[in-house]
């Protein structure tokens, strides 16, 4: 058999990433989620707020270890699959990953023990402090991941010497021209991610017969953050957009699926790109809409794919992955903010609502994987944009072997998905069913007789 | 600043080398013994794989990622030896990468699964545990060996993956002496008297074979003096051998004297092995054929890290000391609340 190994890291890559960055969406905003549990708690003293605390810790947990032993992986394929990243640009992800490791890491792994067992063995504050620094080495490590992920989008701060980058400016790396869109559309799309996990698991147990106090706060809580959320991330997706148009025109191009540089660009709703007649099929648009919304002029004129060939990236996945995103985006803004009307004053949720926020549950992690596709494919043929080329980053790694470990990589990552959502919906229904929380449950059995009510 | 100590391309290059040596040296001692506990499970009953299991609970997460660091330190100070052994050592590394997976997700799915489905997670925990020490271990021969793959190094390899992970269930045997009590402690003793031995063998193997495969380590090792300065070394780890097969003997003693003595033999042990092995490779980062000159990134970046390092370092040593302050004492059964 005849395989690319180019291809085939890159497949292997792209799933490792994907199946990491679904469970850091969801640890960074449900740290500081069950944070503001336990000040409800500590602020209300109302028992509801440890239960959800209790609930959701549990989640924490597992989605946490998840989290890491699939980024140790990834920082492995770094040397196993692709040497000339480091080769070539290593004198500034080092620094940056290094620092993710030595600020952040360590902080997460020895408060997680404390945060996790530590609550009757710790005072209150300590437990509450460790609760604290674990959402915040969470979202630490998002900003220095997101700082080198940026970087490679649009690199700054640095010279070639001999083909090897070499850091002129740290300032100028860290915070580089895409940084503060990226980390924060990143940082809201996990608040949207948690905010409909937390209200699709309610609602899932809301249908099946739990009607706790503590249940129908959590359910608000997550309604509530998404419809302030939503909107939010609108703009700041709007912001990021204009950021990448600056920078990245022929990923923007992609996205919109405009081939030649013009004005009056429609705002394409739906199209099939064909790249080898450069041009689109089944075309549906919104006139002048594109230059409306990029140029916030109808006469604006977009830059196109033709200005790019051989340069750009491939045009398909981007354009439908970007209309997912977008789609799923605009499905949450309907959702958040009938769900919210809907629920006013006390009212239950109406059973049609709640199946369809159990829909949804996972809706941000499509959202995510979506848009984590539009940028990442967007940035092809570079691996760090005008510095390295994906193709001259391979290792020497012979085709079957990688595909070999491709395989079993994939065939890992389905089972442990499969096992994750089925252990997510067993201990809903088990809280639900007023069955306490598993093995490690509270023996005071405090949960079964408020959710048994 | 950079040139205030000297030449910066001298003395970065070994600072990182000491640094990576310690976070790998850290992670064997620290793993080791939480992959031991995993490797143990096996003879253990559901009960006492419950009590191990929260023996280590707290702690594995955190031990876990001085492999993360001593990784990035490679990736980070000697980016182009990072890429040299990390491809030649592409199967292990992908077995060993499943093998934590599994074991780190199992530690979770275990407390969380429906009744039934337990016996499942903790068939993943040991066979994560498993293939990661084995893993390890095949690495560490091969890398002695040179890095080369012939027939006669992947068998030293096999068998220094079969020792190195005695040596993880041995130092795991001797943190369940100290940190249980009752009949699980007892086991823990036998289990330290059994897997003693292929310790033993497994120090004896490198120690023999790293000085016949490579003429420069033979020369490093066997001159007047430096045979005489390192005599200590063996004779150290002979007299802590030669202690724990006297001294587990009589544990677990009355009033749980000297629970913590095992632990703390293996300790210096592993640090026996550690510091011959340093010293036999030094200044080489891939044996034989890049130092650790050839191959450290720009001055710059390292400085960058090193300045962070030296502010970070204590405060992870304060905060992982506080933890195991907090789990002192025997293990208990471990809540969420």
């Amino acid at each position: 058999m005849d395989l690319d190994p180019v291809i085939l890291a890159r497949i292997q890559f792209a799933a490792n990433i994907s199946f990491h960055i679904l469970f850091p969406t969801i640890t960074i905003a449900l740290g500081w989620v069950l944070l503001g549990f336990k000040l409800a708690y500590q602020r209300s003293k109302d028992e509801k707020w440890m239960e959800a605390y209790r609930f959701w810790v549990k989640v924490f947990a597992l989605s946490f270890a998840m989290g890491v032993v699939s980024g140790i992986t990834m920082s492995f394929q770094f040397g196993t699959n692709w040497p000339g990243f480091m080769e070539t640009v290593g004198n500034i992800a080092g620094p940056l990953l290094a620092y993710e490791v030595i600020t952040a890491f360590f902080l997460e792994a020895v408060f997680i023990g404390i945060m996790l067992f530590g609550s009757r063995r710790v005072p209150n504050w300590l437990h509450t402090l460790a609760t604290f620094l674990v959402a915040f080495g969470t979202t630490m490590s998002a900003f220095w991941i997101l700082a080198l992920n940026s970087w490679m989008h649009t690199p700054a701060g640095f010279e070639l010497r001999d083909g090897v980058v070499h850091a002129s400016d740290w300032m100028a790396i860290i915070f580089n021209p895409s940084l503060p869109y990226r980390l924060t559309h990143m940082l809201l799309a996990s608040g949207l991610t948690v905010a409909f996990l937390i209200t699709g698991l309610s609602a899932f147990r809301w249908l099946l017969g739990d009607r706790s106090a503590g249940l129908r706060a959590v359910l608000r809580t997550g309604l509530v953050m998404a419809a302030v959320l939503i909107p939010v991330q609108i703009f700041v997706g709007d912001l990021h957009g204009l950021n990448t148009l600056e920078h990245q025109p022929q990923k923007v191009a992609a996205m919109e699926g405009n081939w030649e540089t013009q004005s009056r660009v429609p705002l394409l709703l739906f199209a099939i790109p064909d790249e080898e007649a450069r041009e689109n099929r089944f075309e549906i648009g919104i006139p002048y809409g594109a230059s409306l919304i990029l140029k916030h002029d109808t006469d604006g004129v977009v830059p196109g794919l033709n200005d790019f060939v051989g340069e750009h990236p491939p045009v398909a996945p981007v354009f439908f992955a970007f209309r997912v995103m977008v789609g799923i985006g605009l499905l949450m803004l309907a959702f958040s903010w009938c769900g919210v009307w809907l629920t006013r004053g006390g009212r239950q949720p109406h059973p049609w609502l709640a199946r369809g926020l159990v829909a949804m549950t996972f809706s941000g992690w499509v959202a995510t994987l979506s848009g984590w596709y539009v940028t990442e494919i967007g940035r092809q043929p570079w691996l760090v944009t005008g510095v390295l080329r994906t193709a001259d980053a391979i290792s020497t790694v012979p085709a079957p072997i990688i595909a070999g470990s491709l395989t079993l990589y994939l065939a890992i990552y389905g089972l442990l998905l499969t096992a994750y959502i089925g252990v997510l919906l067993h201990l809903s229904r088990k809280v639900a069913r007023g069955e306490g929380l598993g093995p490690s449950a509270d023996p005071a059995g405090r949960l079964t007789t408020v959710a048994a009510e | 600043m950079l040139t205030l100590f000297g030449d910066p391309t001298v003395w970065l290059p070994v600072v990182f080398a000491v640094l990576m040596g310690l976070s790998i040296l850290i992670y064997v001692v620290l793993d080791g013994y939480d992959l031991g506990v995993g490797l143990l499970c096996a003879r253990a009953t559901a009960e006492e794989k419950d009590r191990m299991i929260a023996s280590i609970g707290p702690f594995w997460d955190a031990n876990e990622t001085w492999l993360v660091l001593a990784v990035g330190l490679l990736l980070v100070a000697f980016p182009i030896a990072h890429g040299q052994i990390l491809s030649t050592l592409y199967i292990p590394v992908v077995i060993m990468l499943v093998g934590l997976i599994l074991r780190g997700v199992s530690f979770e799915f275990r407390a969380k699964v429906q009744v039934e489905r337990q016996y499942l997670w903790n068939r993943s925990f040991f066979a994560g545990s498993l293939m990661t020490a084995l893993a390890q271990g095949y690495m560490l021969g091969l890398y002695v060996m040179g890095l080369e793959q012939t027939v006669g190094t992947v068998i030293f390899a096999c068998l220094t993956a079969v020792c190195l992970a005695a040596g993880y269930a041995f130092i795991g045997a001797c943190w369940l002496i100290w940190r249980t009590e009752g009949a699980l402690q007892r086991k823990a003793v036998v289990w330290a008297q059994r897997l003693l031995l292929l310790v033993v063998l497994g120090i004896l193997a490198v120690s023999l074979a790293s000085p016949l495969v490579s003429p420069r380590i033979f020369g490093r090792w066997f001159v007047v003096p430096e045979v005489l300065l390192l005599a200590p070394l063996p004779l150290l780890s002979i007299a802590i051998v030669t202690g724990l097969r006297l001294g587990l003997r009589h544990l677990p003693a009355r009033g749980d004297a000297f629970s913590w003595a095992p632990f703390a033999a293996a300790l210096g042990l592993f640090v026996l092995a550690f510091a011959g092995l340093a010293y036999s490779f030094y200044p080489y980062v891939v044996p034989e054929r890049l130092t650790i000159y050839d191959a450290a990134s720009a001055p710059e970046s390292l400085l960058i890290i090193l300045i962070g390092t030296l502010f970070v370092l204590p405060v992870i040593v304060a905060y992982t000391a506080l933890s195991y302050w907090i789990f002192r004492g025997k293990a208990r059964d471990l809540t969420y609340d």
